[in-house]
């Protein structure tokens, strides 16, 4: 088991590292002078040649990189080009709005998505179920901004037109603040973000559990004379959390790294936002850091997930 | 007093393509105490029949009367029947490996049925449990109580299985094929724990199986069911020896048993089972039947009862002259034929990493000797796990032996490499167990049986077709089908395309891999058949892999018996059956049951005729 661990881990190393190689030199090879981004238009010559020479730009690109690494290793991802801002401390002040939007839309996104792919796998080819596949068809099908806005017009913009606020248009508040204010900020990230991923939690929980109910065991769970509640939700349920709980340690490290779309639609400062203006900006450091934050989580996810197997499988241990 | 009986039981399934008829007015009747036999072919309707009655398909539409300790099963609401499963009806399934939750303790999975029919303690339950779990000969069940289902071997699955059916000692037990997935001693050893626990509680037993030959030793009564009509009814001691129904005759004649004879033919039934979508006017075997009449086609049989209380739905009686099998004949002499495969101590040893980076190896071919000659069938038998699969892909040239030698034709196979390695399997072909798996479903039959003549680059284009064409009639298909896709084909037609594959480019040596054990015995017979006209007719040289011992005592000339990795006992088929000499052959061939020999019976006479017609008890029903 620690051996495995052990694997998995160094894996994890190798896969940051691939990963933080492809970025840096990515932005080697792509157009653009860094130099003129930190000094304006205005700039002379004279001028771009000496920021080169501080942020270390003329040197080769290899020794570049080992100076990133090295520097990396000790806690320092650089400083951002625009307003020289330790890049570290830029992500680590965004990640509260992103964790709270990723923690909350995953409470509601199962608490939507499973329920509906239960009653459709359980009621299969029948009005629940069609009603279910519905439901699994708008969703995956209906882009996250145009919901987005269309949530802000309906239960923002009306509501303020007619004399009251109903929620807020965006923004983040502390949870250590007003863990009521946070929560009442959040709700309209949180729903759109569910409705989207829980469609696919809703046919992910259908087809496995549609599969899992044609199962010898279930047969033998029905013929002990148990519930039909029990032969579901304890048996049947039992064998679908493995796919479910892949699925949703992808989505969570992949959401951490940033949901852009939803981040942009409600001005939550999230680590998404803080991509696309970094994007727009050409801050190569922020970039680089971000890109490699999301390699971290995803990481993570996937010992964590596959950590969470040996537990689950008693056939894995 | 019958514990259980069935009245015109009618169960109609409905889909997509259609009503399905899975079971046509059944009746049948079972004394508290025995053993009832449910005997038929897969599709036969016979499980379903069993699940419909209990509750478990809620999807069928059922009619009739099932009384059940004196109350209508069928009347019942679901929640009523769920308080009778498992504390009235037990139920023992047949892949004990899938039958139990993988993820949940063996002890759990009992005691949580225990906790659903009456109100004990926990300590209570786990002491119930285990106290059956030692009953089922559980070693240490106090400490195996919280092991898992895979922690388990497959006997000891289906012990677990049983203790699960038994622990709230209900009256009835109905046993779905309890012991086709499993090996034939552990078979023998769960049918004998099933006998013993009988006796002991006094449980009545319904077994659903296939096998003629189980059900005519343990049933005491059995009914024979075809494409959900039943056929036959009676007690099993005159059932077996002298049928009343032409199926029922057929499907004995079909099987390999002790009298029939290795090299002969066998007497299949022909054609395939019927569509269940549709209702023929007359008898529903008809179109199979070799007796058939043109009244069997128009008018639906009556049920002829005898006066030793068998009844039969035919229009006929069989005669005792259809009750004799072929004559055996002598096996031809293989000495002196060419050998065609040498094995000379070939080793396997499988090394496998361990957690702490120490290398755990395992012996997995103990030094196996052997020759084949030209023209023969050689037997491998042997439990699973056993390597005889194994040994297979090492003489095909699939797996390198460790140590040893392996010469095909005169050539050892394991020195060449590359293009010779190539050259060389054409001279080996391989037909397999599942005939729907091992056909890749996307691909069209003319071109999976072309594959040979492309790959070994013989012939292409018309000539490819032509050729492919021609083996398909020899094996038996419609050389029309070319274009079709595998799913469009029966298992046993299935079977046929992997055997023309296997000829294609007439190899030295064909390796038939369990061929037969995934198909019903009517099919079976016919593949068995198909097999030896080939071979009589190209001269082929076989190993025909089988844990079923009938099979290969049918159609080997030589058998070598595989127990962990070592040849225990070679010899020739029937001097090893009439005389084995290793114990673990004794075990083997004590395991094996056959049904009594065919032997008509001209004292039994019809007493009474009652009409039967699916169509009218439909009417009623409706």
């Amino acid at each position: 088991m620690i051996r495995y661990l052990m694997q998995r881990l160094l894996f994890a190393c190798l896969v940051l590292v691939s990963l933080s190689v492809f970025v840096f030199f990515l932005f080697f090879v792509a157009p653009g002078d860094p130099a003129r981004v930190v000094a304006g238009d205005k700039a002379t010559e004279a001028q771009l040649v000496q920021i080169r020479e501080n942020l270390g730009l003329d040197r080769p690109i290899v020794v570049q990189y080992g100076s990133f690494v090295s520097k990396a290793l000790h806690g320092d991802l650089g400083y951002s080009y625009r307003n020289q801002q330790p890049v570290l401390d830029l992500i680590t002040r965004r990640i509260p709005a992103t964790v709270s939007l990723v923690i909350g839309g995953v409470i509601v996104w199962l608490a939507i998505g499973i329920p509906i792919g239960v009653m459709s796998a359980r009621n299969a080819g029948t009005r629940k179920d069609r009603l279910g596949q519905t439901f699994i068809l708008i969703g995956l099908s209906f882009p996250t901004f145009v919901l987005g806005m269309l949530s802000l017009y309906c239960l923002y913009f009306l509501p303020r037109k007619a004399g009251f606020m109903l929620f807020p248009a965006g923004g983040y508040k502390p949870f250590l603040d007003n863990p009521l204010d946070w929560a009442w900020h959040l709700v309209l990230p949180w729903t759109t973000l569910a409705l989207v991923t829980s469609a696919i939690y809703a046919r992910l929980t259908r087809g496995q559990l549609l599969q899992v109910l044609g199962e010898d065991y279930i047969r033998t769970a029905r013929a002990k004379g148990i519930s039909e509640r029990k032969v579901i939700y304890k048996h049947a349920m039992r064998a679908t959390l493995t796919p479910l709980i892949t699925q949703l340690g992808a989505d969570i490290a992949f959401l951490l790294g940033g949901s852009i779309v939803i981040e942009q639609v409600y001005g939550l400062q999230g680590v998404g936002a803080l991509a696309v203006q970094a994007v727009a900006n050409q801050d190569r450091p922020i970039i680089i850091g971000v890109v490699m934050l999301g390699g971290l989580f995803i990481v993570i996810a996937n010992i964590i997930v596959d950590l969470l197997y040996t537990l689950l499988d008693p056939r894995m241990r | 007093m019958p514990l259980i009986e069935a009245h015109n039981v009618t169960i109609r399934i409905p889909t997509e393509d259609g009503i399905i008829y899975a079971a046509n007015s059944i009746s049948f009747s079972v004394e508290a105490g025995e053993v009832f036999g449910i005997a038929g072919e897969s599709g036969s309707g016979k499980s379903v029949l069993m699940q419909a009655i209990t509750g478990l398909l809620p999807g069928a539409e059922i009619s009739g009367e099932v009384l059940f300790e004196g109350r209508d099963l069928l009347k019942m609401s679901q929640q009523e029947l769920q308080a009778l499963r498992g504390s009235h009806i037990g139920m023992v399934f047949q892949d004990p490996l899938s039958s139990l939750h993988p993820y949940f303790t063996i002890g759990s999975q009992i005691t949580e049925m225990i906790h659903a029919h009456s109100k004990v303690s926990a300590a209570e339950a786990r002491a119930m449990t285990v106290d059956m779990l030692g009953k089922v000969g559980i070693e240490n069940a106090e400490s195996r109580f919280d092991d898992y289902p895979h922690q388990f071997s497959g006997g000891m699955r289906q012990r677990v299985m049983i203790a699960m059916a038994l622990v709230l000692h209900p009256p009835l037990i109905i046993a779905d094929e309890p012991t086709t997935a499993l090996d034939v001693t552990v078979q023998m050893q769960i049918m004998e724990l099933l006998d013993e626990m009988r006796k002991s509680f006094g449980t009545t037993i319904i077994m659903i199986t296939h096998d003629l030959g189980l059900l005519a030793n343990i049933a005491d009564h059995a009914m024979v069911m075809y494409a959900g009509t039943r056929l036959e009814i009676g007690a099993t001691r005159g059932m077996f020896s002298a049928p009343t129904h032409p199926y029922t005759l057929g499907l004995l004649k079909s099987s390999p048993s002790s009298e029939t004879a290795q090299g002969t033919n066998l007497v299949p039934i022909e054609g395939n089972p019927p569509s269940l979508l549709d209702r023929p006017q007359g008898c529903i075997f008809a179109e199979r039947c070799p007796d058939v009449q043109a009244l069997c086609r128009s008018t639906y049989p009556p049920v002829q009862i005898y006066d030793d209380g068998a009844e039969a739905l035919c229009h006929f009686v069989p005669g005792d002259k259809d009750m004799v099998l072929p004559a055996r004949a002598a096996s031809p002499d293989h000495a002196s034929r060419p050998i065609v495969v040498d094995v000379q101590d070939v080793r396997l040893t499988f090394t496998a990493k361990s957690g702490f980076g120490k290398k755990r190896s395992i012996e997995v071919l103990k030094g196996i000797d052997l020759q084949i000659r030209k023209g023969e069938t050689f037997g491998l038998v042997g439990e699973s796990g056993c390597g005889k699969s194994t040994l297979a892909r090492v003489i095909a040239g699939l797996i390198p032996a460790t140590s040893g030698e392996v010469t095909l034709d005169s050539v050892p196979i394991h020195s060449v490499t590359g293009e010779r390695w190539r050259q060389m399997r054409r001279h080996v072909q391989l037909v397999f167990q599942d005939p729907v798996g091992s056909l890749n479903p996307r691909r069209r039959v003319g071109a999976i049986i072309g594959d040979p003549f492309r790959i070994h680059n013989v012939a292409h284009g018309e000539e490819q077709k032509r050729q492919v064409q021609e083996l398909m009639e020899m094996v038996g298909l419609n050389p029309e089908h070319y274009n079709r896709f595998p799913s469009e084909f029966s298992g046993g037609q299935r079977q046929r395309i992997g055997i023309a594959r296997a000829l294609a480019i007439k190899p030295s040596l064909i390796i038939f891999d369990e061929p037969v054990s995934a198909l019903d015995v009517s099919i079976q017979a016919q593949i068995l058949n198909l097999m030896h006209e080939l071979q009589r007719d190209l001269n082929l040289t076989y190993l025909f892999i089988s844990h079923d011992l009938s099979v290969v005592r049918h159609v080997c000339d030589k058998i070598a018996v595989m127990d962990a990795g070592q040849i225990v006992e070679l010899n020739e088929s029937d001097r090893l059956f009439a005389d084995p000499q290793h114990p673990f052959t004794c075990k083997l061939l004590s395991a094996i049951k056959d049904p009594p020999p065919l032997a008509g019976n001209s004292d039994r006479r019809i007493i009474n005729t009652r009409p039967a017609s699916p169509n009218a008890v439909m009417m009623e029903a409706v």
